[in-house]
């Protein structure tokens, strides 16, 4: 995915922690990195095994002093357990798109569905006039899918935001 | 057997565990049944003040000087957000404070009822952290997790709004001591486990000390740099005997005064913006800068590219998150300084002499010379407190507003106990001063307390003069009366072409009488025999209970002196 203008020089970091469910945890969250300046490109948030704690997947750009810097204020955060980053090549990332295209002839309706085919992505609605997809990939997946369908008119889309977990230890 | 007692019984039996002998705090609407509860606790001290501002800094102070948990209570709305920049000036500086809000009901919230703010919200920047209590059962827990965050690892402010239906609904309750906190449910004793950054001190890296000790004994030109968690961390005799084996020269930040001895023969003053010229040269050609317990800010570093430039520069710091924020460290050691310097003196190779870099450092000035004025209409500043340096109690605990009033009492004074200096160093908070005298004389009945003031900050919260008439706290106010906002002129002397935009202030009251509508002694002075006969009135009239405003006319053009200018270079003086 190509970088925004005011990225460049700065690396994309994916930051996984796990807070207390319990109202306010958010504010807390998306507040820290407003107030020291970071800006988030995608958070996602659901809770884990126990209901109790609800695990972030946020990811970034920054620099690698600036991250350590944020990482340290995180952790000060009391509703917080852990704060981590992944490493890219250690570490699976993932989110879910919802794509709405113009499909109003048989030709470009075939076009779609074989390029969602190549995505591993589904139909999951269709209309006279428009087809809806479904796909999962890490960010570099989607936005080709998503360029791939702008010919036909995007009408509405929508992402999840990345969450990403660690792969297990060979 | 059931033992159910409604919520504010709940609370003040909290409080009562947690030791709490003394509260500040203003009622209202929100908090009534707290109020209610506290009429049967006798026991519990509450001193009320003017106004809620003067509640929150009077608890900040009352933390600093006694070392204990400072407790300030408020009602919802405006009486919340009365506190915040109180919570803000305890934040800024590390002092424990427990603010205790009360919101409107449960089925009111959300619906912007009479007095009703989201209080956690506008305090969230603010404070260590905060709490909204919504079902009795977790007011307990939720006070004494406070508690324990307020005070431990880099003590700060924390607030709990309670709602007000949960300080009448009905709760078992079980006391549990502080000691005990598994019996607590849960989150206390996760963070506990855990060493939560928020309530622990992280272990120590001994490879880190041993490198430091090692890196001590190569330096020839060391300087030590004494910060406010020395202060916070009671790490006073480590630092000092630790300056003594390294034979190094100690600079001190406005938030470590007191915390190295003021007397003491290595000393060479304040660092940074108005620092002493022994302190910012020394900091300008040290081989090696140890920080302990401070932040660098940038009314130290000023520009922090150029800031010990020659020195390997080490922090000891017990926050994590502090470590390279503001100047890039060689060498860093995470831990509550008390603990590391122990471990530090233990590795130490040997004691060390530094005779000429020494000579080096304080061939320069370590205090300002000021001039006394020849023709004698108006008092200096040097004269101002020479003389009451001279007649108060060397042990005088002194409280101070902000500006140059607080410059010249930090330079002047020789500090010589942790807690004997109290101002607001980080968050700059005019009219900090007199609230915070009130907490520090109600925390030290039997200190004398000298609140150092200017006529800008005085006029800001001098409401609180009837709460240190009605509680007899004896607090000379000493007003640097030069009618004007006299820091900020001193910028617009210097920087802005003498254009005095709003800074002049030529108007009353007069103080004098003032104090006087108040029920305490006020006057004014003009010569210093007249001071000197006031300050020795003051002393001998403690027992009264009267407090004393004393009203010091000073020149307008006054000024700090050495000063840098923000962001320049640390050795580079606009005024020497």
């Amino acid at each position: 995915m190509q970088a925004k203008e005011s990225h460049k020089n700065l690396k994309r970091y994916t930051i996984v922690t796990a807070m207390d469910n319990e109202a306010g945890v958010l504010s807390q969250l998306a507040h820290l990195f407003s107030r020291k300046g970071y800006n988030i490109e995608t958070i996602a948030a659901g809770w884990t095994v126990d209901q109790n704690v609800t695990r972030f997947t946020i990811e970034i750009y920054s620099d690698e002093e600036r991250i350590k810097l944020l990482c340290s204020q995180l952790r000060k955060l009391v509703p917080i357990h852990y704060v981590e980053i992944l490493e890219p090549s250690k570490s699976i990332r993932r989110e879910l798109m919802l794509v709405r295209v113009h499909a109003a002839d048989r030709a470009s309706r075939n076009e779609i569905i074989q390029i969602g085919n190549i995505f591993r992505g589904s139909v999951i609605d269709i209309t006279p006039d428009s087809i809806t997809l479904s796909v999962t990939g890490d960010d570099q997946k989607t936005q080709a899918f998503e360029e791939l369908l702008k010919e036909f008119g995007i009408i509405e889309l929508a992402r999840t935001g990345i969450v990403a977990i660690e792969r297990g230890e060979m | 057997m059931s033992n159910k007692i409604n919520g504010s019984e709940i609370l003040i039996q909290c409080l009562k565990e947690q030791g709490v002998d003394t509260i500040f705090g203003y009622p209202g609407g929100a908090i009534l049944n707290v109020y209610d509860k506290l009429y049967d606790h006798k026991e519990i001290k509450h001193i009320l003040t003017a106004h809620e501002q003067g509640a929150s800094h009077a608890a900040d102070g009352y933390a600093r000087a006694t070392g204990k948990v400072g407790v300030c209570l408020a009602t919802s709305g405006p009486g919340a957000t009365n506190l915040t920049t109180g919570v803000a000036t305890a934040y800024m500086d590390s002092s424990p404070v427990v603010f205790i809000t009360c919101n409107v009901n449960r089925d009111l919230i959300g619906r912007d009822s009479f007095q009703e703010v989201d209080i956690t919200g506008v305090t969230l920047p603010i404070t260590k952290c905060n709490y909204i209590v919504s079902r009795v059962e977790n007011l307990a827990d939720t006070v004494r997790e406070a508690f324990a965050i307020a005070r431990s690892g880099r003590p700060g402010p924390v607030l709990i709004d309670i709602q007000k239906d949960v300080t009448a609904s009905d709760c078992e309750y079980e006391p549990v001591r502080p000691e005990d906190y598994e019996k607590t449910s849960g989150r206390l004793a996760r963070l506990r486990r855990t060493h939560h950054p928020s309530i622990g001190s992280p272990d120590i890296d001994m490879n880190d000390v041993e490198k430091l000790a090692e890196m001590i004994d190569e330096s020839q030109k060391p300087l030590l740099v004494c910060g406010g968690g020395v202060v916070r961390s009671g790490a006073s005799e480590e630092f000092r005997t630790l300056a003594n084996r390294m034979d190094s020269p100690v600079a001190i930040t406005v938030m470590g005064g007191g915390a190295y001895g003021g007397y003491m023969p290595l000393k060479t003053g304040m660092i940074g913006m108005h620092g002493s010229q022994a302190s910012n040269m020394a900091c300008d050609a040290c081989d090696l800068l140890i920080a302990v317990g401070c932040r660098f800010s940038d009314r130290v570093t000023l520009n922090p590219a150029g800031f010990a430039k020659n020195a390997k520069i080490v922090h000891i710091d017990i926050d994590a998150s502090e470590i390279d924020k503001n100047i890039k460290t060689d060498l860093h050691i995470i831990g509550d300084a008390k603990e590391v310097l122990t471990l530090l003196l233990e590795r130490m190779k040997r004691d060390k002499h530094n005779d000429s870099w020494k000579d080096y450092v304080f061939s320069f000035k370590r205090e300002t010379e000021y001039d006394n004025d020849p023709e004698g209409f108006t008092l200096t500043p040097k004269e101002v407190l020479s003389s009451v340096a001279e007649i108060l109690p060397q042990d005088t605990i002194v409280t101070t507003d902000v500006g140059q009033h607080q410059m010249w009492a930090i330079q002047h004074f020789k500090f010589d106990y942790p807690g004997q200096l109290i101002t607001s160093g980080g968050f700059g908070t005019m009219g900090f001063g007199l609230g915070a005298a009130i907490g520090v004389q109600v925390g030290c009945p039997e200190k004398t307390v000298l609140h150092v003031t200017g006529d800008g900050s005085f006029r800001m919260n001098c409401n609180e003069l009837s709460t240190e008439e009605y509680y007899k706290l004896p607090i000379i106010t000493l007003i640097f009366n030069n009618s004007t906002l006299g820091m900020v002129r001193q910028w617009q002397h210097l920087i802005y072409n003498e254009r005095y935009s709003q800074t002049t202030l030529d108007r009353g009251p007069d103080f004098a009488k003032l104090a006087e509508a108040y029920g305490i002694h006020g006057r004014s002075v003009h010569d210093v025999s007249a001071l000197r006969d006031v300050l020795t009135e003051a002393v001998k009239s403690r027992s009264d209970g009267l407090g004393w405003v004393i009203d010091c006319k000073i020149d307008i053009d006054e000024m700090v002196r050495p000063m840098v200018g923000g962001g320049s270079y640390i050795a580079n003086f606009m005024l020497d």
